[in-house]
């Protein structure tokens, strides 16, 4: 890694609120087309679900965010419900490397990502 | 200091202080969730002036047009009076100026409002009957001189308003409408964008208004219309719609049938969403209209996604049938 990326945080590095903008719109798809989790997003409004999908991805991109756990908690617990599992969280966190991947984001950032968004895992499992 | 105009109350915002922050201060309830401008449940829309360009990102260009932003992250440059969306309980009176029979059971209603009128062609609103009965129809004329609203109204059986419609009210007569709503519309600009519009039923009223706003906006990328229905009496305007196809070579039309139906010179038998996602498969950078019968309204936002169009530039409008 050069000097001057060093002194970047990684939002910054990954490319800011544009990047999760584009990101948002390939991990979304990605989730909906994936048959080990589309049904836990069947009937959702798909707008209100990008927004959401953007404050996930921008938390876990390391930029500026409110997040809560217990919002987390409450957000996932009709999921809990129908059966969501260690599984479907490997499952987003698999499609959420893939999509950075498919972006040409370093493998050493995409770690940091992929840490960042396993922080959520006991709240959005409710464990 | 600015002073922010909410529900006939005037607050005074402090330095710095978006207009949530404003609101909550002075224990307004609002709806909220990331106060950081992702989440989008504060919508709010400025009434007045044009909200700052940075409490807009992220909302669809219909919305922004019509001043919608997000309170959240909007540090007020000017004074603003504001509101939550669809609260307003405003009533327009109008006159039927004409009703006619677009089919066996489809009618033609035009209004001409007492006041100047603003709307776009494929917004809803609704109308409200004497005795206060209300129901919502799609737009689907542009904005004239003449002040006027056409409906496509769908004479159901036992429809309380539809039948008196068609059994009772009459040229001349009075009619109150609300404000116009919704955001499944055509904005000007990237003219060059193919436009996909699906529909059923009177479904075809919101995506003829705004085919003809693309068209009055001399759109020049193509725009394919597929409109379906079980059989031929469903559909309607198809003359219509055939000579503006013949009059426009960007313009394609494709009325579809799922019934048995020997006429297949003329209809392209299948569901409407089915045979125009075969066709367009790849719908990067499309611009994507879905009206009618709400369940394939919502499936189809999911293929049109899918298959590549951006949510923001995915319009719905489920609530005609």
């Amino acid at each position: 890694m050069t000097e001057t990326t060093t002194n970047l945080s990684l939002f910054e590095q990954l490319g800011g609120e544009g990047a999760v903008d584009t990101a948002v719109d390939i991990f979304y798809r990605k989730v909906l087309a994936d048959y080990r989790i589309n049904r836990f997003f069947d009937g959702v409004n798909m707008d209100k679900q990008a927004a959401k999908q953007k404050a996930f991805l921008t938390m876990a991109f390391g930029g500026p965010n409110n997040y809560s756990g217990q919002d987390m908690r409450d957000g996932h617990a009709r999921l809990v419900k129908m059966g969501l599992d260690d599984s479907h969280f490997d499952a987003v966190i698999e499609n959420l490397a893939a999509t950075l991947t498919e972006l040409n984001v370093p493998a050493e950032l995409i770690a940091q990502v992929a840490a960042l968004a396993e922080t959520t895992r006991k709240d959005v499992l409710g464990k | 200091m600015t002073r922010i105009k909410f529900d006939d109350q005037i607050f005074e915002s402090e330095n710095e202080e978006t207009v949530l922050q404003t609101l909550l201060r002075n224990n307004v309830q609002m709806p909220y969730g990331c106060k950081t401008g992702a989440c989008q449940c504060c919508l709010m829309r400025s009434i007045d002036n044009s909200p700052p360009a940075e409490s807009q990102v992220g909302l669809k260009d219909t919305q922004q047009k019509q001043n919608y932003f997000l309170p959240c992250i909007c540090k007020p440059e000017n004074d603003m009076s504001v509101e939550l969306p669809n609260t307003k309980n405003v009533w327009f009176e109008s006159d039927v100026i004409e009703k006619r029979y677009l089919s066996e059971n489809v009618i033609l209603l035009k209004l001409k409002s007492k006041e100047p009128l603003a709307f776009f062609a494929g917004q809803f609103v609704n109308l409200r009957r004497h005795d206060g009965i209300i129901r919502s129809y799609s737009i689907s004329n542009i904005h004239n001189a003449e002040h006027e609203l056409e409906f496509h109204i769908r004479i159901l059986p036992n429809g309380n308003f539809s039948r008196w419609v068609a059994d009772e009210l009459e040229i001349g007569m009075p009619l109150s409408f609300s404000h116009a709503q919704g955001s499944c519309h055509y904005v000007e600009g990237k003219l060059e964008q193919s436009l996909l519009l699906i529909g059923t039923g009177t479904g075809l009223a919101p995506l003829y208004g705004i085919l003809q706003d693309a068209l009055f906006h001399e759109h020049y990328g193509e725009i394919h219309l597929f409109h379906g229905s079980r059989d031929a009496s469903g559909l309607y305007m198809e003359n219509e719609l055939t000579q503006l196809a013949q009059k426009y070579p960007n313009f394609y039309y494709t009325p579809c049938l799922t019934g048995d139906n020997l006429d297949f010179e003329t209809y392209t038998k299948g569901r409407a969403n089915q045979i125009a996602f075969d066709k367009f498969q790849k719908l990067n950078g499309w611009r994507v209209f879905l009206c009618g019968q709400p369940e394939m309204v919502l499936q189809s936002k999911r293929t049109a996604y899918l298959q590549g169009a951006s949510l923001k530039e995915i319009y719905i409008d489920p609530f005609s049938s």
